[in-house]
């Protein structure tokens, strides 16, 4: 079977353009303490791209000049870039909602274990990944990484995170070449487990399904699933997801300073042509979409985004 | 024929029903009113039909069952015990079955 090319899966052309952006996210790098097989990214301690310090400072202008409610930090592990703790200090008066996105590890390593206190005070909001609620997720992310996981959430907690007004969401990916379960069904069944087991509680979890690039595209070459992946996700097409996809309200810079619409399209190499994040003006208006194949992992079921489940 | 048994026929299992649509059109309607969300979530009826697949050892439930179970977010470990639930079955009714062999010896003999 062949799969069709997902822009012309695309019925409604309004669809393949920006609406309203909303969301500057910024890839900081990808060094990454972790090398995780779902990575997108292939980040891992091996790598060295990380963003310039000019143009650090070129994306807290762009969030002085332009009004974004919400600014999202990733990475790879973002808290390892020098100049992390002041993007985020600068930017978070410039938006409403400022995300950080921790694999949670890090904030139980020396050097780096201040840094839930560092978010309590500043209120960032937390979107940790954690696979599974149990030990489960280390087949994905490395042996111990749960159980420093645990830590890393429960001292969180005892900070007010996910009881009070600190806003922390967990991120659920698939173990493997297959869609994920129900987002809201496996909330409930996380809510449960992480309770019981560990006291650990949270605000909302975010169902991603694993994208076909970077180092899980390795694995789907190296392992015969490519092609099968793909017609899964072809098959799974809905399109009441295209509206809610997340390219079509956010900027994404890469750390080289190139801008994209998503995170995934830095992994397929695909920038928003005639802008970078030094001259950004093509990319803050309406502009058109760059698609790819890979574009069918956010559309597949009930959708899929850096904000979980599109369409439950 | 090189096999009995090819994974590619899973997706022709609905020309079972072109001989006797009617008949196939109620299996459908009652496969898909049993895998519902009802008193048992759809979670857990994944979780029992793999062990069911198993124990009738039918190679193309447990590949659709398998995957079902991944997509819902069911883990190896919990697969596993599933399976040992299917195999502890098995064995217990094959052990159960052992005293129709012990009331046919207390029968006949002396």
């Amino acid at each position: 079977m062949s799969v069709p090319q997902f822009a012309s899966a695309i019925a409604d052309k309004s669809l393949t353009e920006t609406g309203d952006i909303q969301t500057l996210q910024i890839n900081l790098g990808r060094l990454c303490n972790l090398s995780c097989k779902h990575c997108h990214l292939s980040a891992g301690p091996e790598k060295r791209e990380m963003m310039t310090r000019g143009a650090v400072d070129a994306c807290l202008s762009l969030l002085r000049e332009r009004e974004f409610a919400t600014a999202d930090i990733t990475g790879g592990s973002p808290e390892m870039h020098p100049e992390f703790r002041r993007l985020v200090s600068e930017a978070r008066p410039l938006c409403a909602r400022l995300i950080v996105r921790s694999n949670l590890t890090l904030l139980t390593e020396p050097g780096y274990d201040d840094l839930p206190e560092f978010f309590a005070s500043r209120a960032v909001e937390v979107c940790a990944s954690l696979p599974h609620y149990t030990k489960a997720a280390d087949k994905t992310r490395g042996d111990g990484v749960f159980s420093r996981s645990i830590a890393a959430l429960q001292k969180l907690n005892a900070l007010g995170y996910g009881r009070g007004g600190l806003t922390l969401n967990l991120v659920f990916n698939p173990g493997g070449a297959f869609l994920p379960p129900s987002q809201a069904q496996i909330e409930k069944e996380y809510r449960a487990a992480l309770e019981r087991d560990s006291g650990v509680v949270f605000n909302g979890l975010l169902t991603i399904t694993n994208n076909p690039l970077g180092r899980f595209g390795e694995f789907l070459e190296r392992s015969g699933n490519m092609e099968s992946y793909l017609e899964k996700l072809y098959n799974a097409f809905n399109p009441a997801t295209l509206v809610g996809m997340m390219c079509r309200s956010q900027i994404s810079v890469g750390p080289d300073g190139s801008l994209y619409d998503c995170d995934f399209n830095q992994a397929a190499g695909l920038p928003i042509e005639g802008a970078t994040i030094f001259s950004p003006s093509a990319a803050t208006g309406a502009r058109k979409i760059r698609f790819g194949q890979h574009c069918y992992a956010c559309t597949a079921g009930q959708g899929s985004s850096c904000g979980g489940a599109i369409k439950e | 024929m090189a096999t009995y048994y090819e994974d590619k026929d899973l997706s022709k299992f609905g020309s079972v029903g072109e001989e006797a649509p009617a008949l196939w059109e109620k299996f459908t309607a009652y496969y898909g009113a049993v895998f519902a969300e009802g008193a048992l979530t759809a979670r857990e009826k994944a979780i029992i039909a793999l062990a069911v697949a198993e124990a009738v050892q039918c190679p193309y439930c447990i590949d659709s069952y398998t995957q079902d179970c991944l997509s819902k977010g069911v883990t190896e470990e919990q697969m596993t015990e599933a399976t040992h639930v299917a195999a502890a079955i098995r064995g217990g009714a094959t052990l159960a079955h052992g005293l129709q062999m012990k009331n046919v010896v207390k029968k006949l003999a002396l």
